[in-house]
């Protein structure tokens, strides 16, 4: 499987070999919005810089949104998890994944968290 | 990912309630509110926990609401709250209670609370008031009463509700009296050794009772509750997730100083007899707004598509004009789609018409529609 990394805002991110990125969050951010209810997806071909929101959450308490963890050019989206938000409570760390990005910059992809600087980090929460 | 709305800033020190351990050993996640560590979910998260409630028996704590008695010779009570509220409190008959509201001299609303006549000669209330507001509200009544009427805080009690359609059947095992009683009726009962007042009441727009059980006894009582098939625990955000569909206010969300009953929708809690008299707080202020019409109203809102409008959120007359806000506003369970209560112009409150909801910049086409948005099924 390919490597995943993190992001301090509870993004997961997994490069594949044709330099795009697959976006979701992570089992701590589902755990924590609890019941998803509603997911707003950004629009395919959208050019994206790091850290620009681009899509949003909501459980039936809160509102959130989600980052892009590395700028890049949208080429897919889950309309899957749109249809079915729960979908992300279920398998947020595979099925309930929210859209993939083009890399602009595969070094980007490095310098994000690795699991263990990421579970060190929700150590410190 | 960052929480945009979610949870208060954790104060200082936290207070907790006699079923703490409870909400610990069934794996409730706790939240600070009003001062308070209560459990906003359980493991089975909002969306059960509501159902649980709409379709068996939930059992919730409320324990950080205010309890108080109001204790004086007989009638005294009622006649000093009668001060403060709109409402006919001296005609509350012994064992019945009945929700009011304090007001201040504008008209707005200080809290909203349910007042029992927990006396067979009417010389003790029973207070239930916002846990937000209760220090606030004890002052305001303590300060308001003639000599000879005292308030006894009661800092030792826990409050249960117990919500649902199987709630009578499960709390009749255990106090055959309780499930006896009428909507809105109050009864004091010795239940295995504990003394509890208990109402026919709630606010989740279900069948169900609010019992206040001393705190040394809450925990035993709570559990024998839970050893019941038909219940489960319940957390705040199904309670909110619950009145919301039931169309109840939230105090400090829907109603607040500077909203008044008639602006509300609770014109109802006016008293036939305090209407004729004008001898409440912000009488004036009301009784214009009811001749003339108050400039905006409360009203239910339904979101179409599957985005929720949350509390704040700006509300647009199809014309584009400013038209009002969102004060209540989330995901229903029952019905899984998005509703809100908020305040409109008088033009926009009637049933049908059609509003926007600006949430992220866009506008979302959304209905003026009556409330409750699940029917009630108090007992009748």
């Amino acid at each position: 499987m390919a490597d995943t990394r993190y992001t301090k805002d509870h993004e997961w991110v997994r490069l594949d070999e044709d330099g795009v990125a697959t976006v979701g969050i992570t089992q701590h951010a589902q755990e924590a919005l609890g019941d998803i209810v509603f997911v707003e997806l950004p629009e395919v071909d959208r050019e994206l810089e790091e850290g620009e929101a681009c899509a949003v959450v909501e459980s039936v308490k809160a509102a959130s949104d989600v980052y892009a963890p590395i700028a890049g050019r949208i080429v897919a989206v889950n309309e899957a998890i749109v249809e079915e938000p729960g979908l992300v409570n279920r398998e947020s760390m595979d099925e309930g994944w929210f859209f993939k990005l083009e890399v602009a910059d595969p070094d980007a992809f490095e310098a994000l968290l690795d699991e263990d600087a990421y579970t060190a980090f929700l150590e410190t929460l | 990912m960052t929480t945009v709305i979610g949870l208060d800033e954790p104060p200082a020190e936290l207070r907790t309630t006699p079923l703490d351990a409870l909400h610990r050993a069934h794996s409730a996640r706790m939240v600070p509110f009003a001062g308070y560590s209560m459990p906003v979910q359980y493991a089975p998260g909002i969306l059960a926990e509501s159902r649980q409630c709409r379709e068996r028996a939930a059992l919730f704590d409320v324990s950080h609401m205010g309890q108080a008695w109001l204790i004086a010779a007989p009638g005294a009570p009622a006649a000093a709250l009668e001060r403060l509220v709109p409402g006919d409190i001296q005609g509350l008959k012994p064992w019945r209670q009945r929700y009011t509201l304090l007001l201040n001299e504008a008209g707005g609303i200080r809290d909203d609370l349910m007042v029992a006549n927990a006396s067979d000669d009417g010389s003790r209330l029973l207070l239930v008031v916002n846990a937000s507001r209760k220090q606030d509200d004890f002052d305001h009544i303590a300060a308001a009463l003639p000599p000879g009427i005292a308030l006894e805080p009661l800092e030792d009690r826990a409050l249960l509700a117990v919500q649902g359609p199987q709630a009578a059947a499960v709390l009749g095992r255990l106090a055959p009296q309780a499930a006896a009683l009428r909507f809105m009726a109050v009864a004091a009962l010795t239940i295995e050794g504990a003394e509890i007042i208990v109402s026919r009441s709630g606010y989740t727009g279900e069948d169900g009772f609010e019992i206040s059980v001393p705190a040394a006894q809450a925990e035993a009582f709570a559990a024998r509750l839970l050893e019941a098939p038909e219940m489960a625990p319940a957390g705040l955000g199904a309670r909110d997730a619950l009145r919301l569909e039931a169309g109840l206010c939230l105090y400090g969300n829907d109603i607040d100083e500077l909203t008044t009953p008639v602006e509300a929708g609770l014109t109802w809690t006016i008293g036939k007899r305090r209407r004729r008299d004008w001898d409440f707080p912000g009488a004036v202020a009301i009784r214009d707004q009811l001749d003339n019409g108050p400039h905006r109203l409360r009203v239910g809102l339904r979101p179409e598509g599957r985005a929720p409008a949350r509390a704040a959120t700006q509300i647009a007359a199809a014309d584009g004009t400013d038209a009002g806000s969102v004060t209540s506003g989330g995901f229903s369970p029952s019905l899984e789609a998005p509703i809100a209560m908020g305040y409109v112009r008088r033009d926009l409150a009637t049933d049908g018409t059609a509003v926007l909801l600006l949430v992220r910049g866009r506008q979302l086409p959304a209905s003026v529609v009556p409330m409750p948005f699940v029917p009630h099924r108090y007992l009748s």
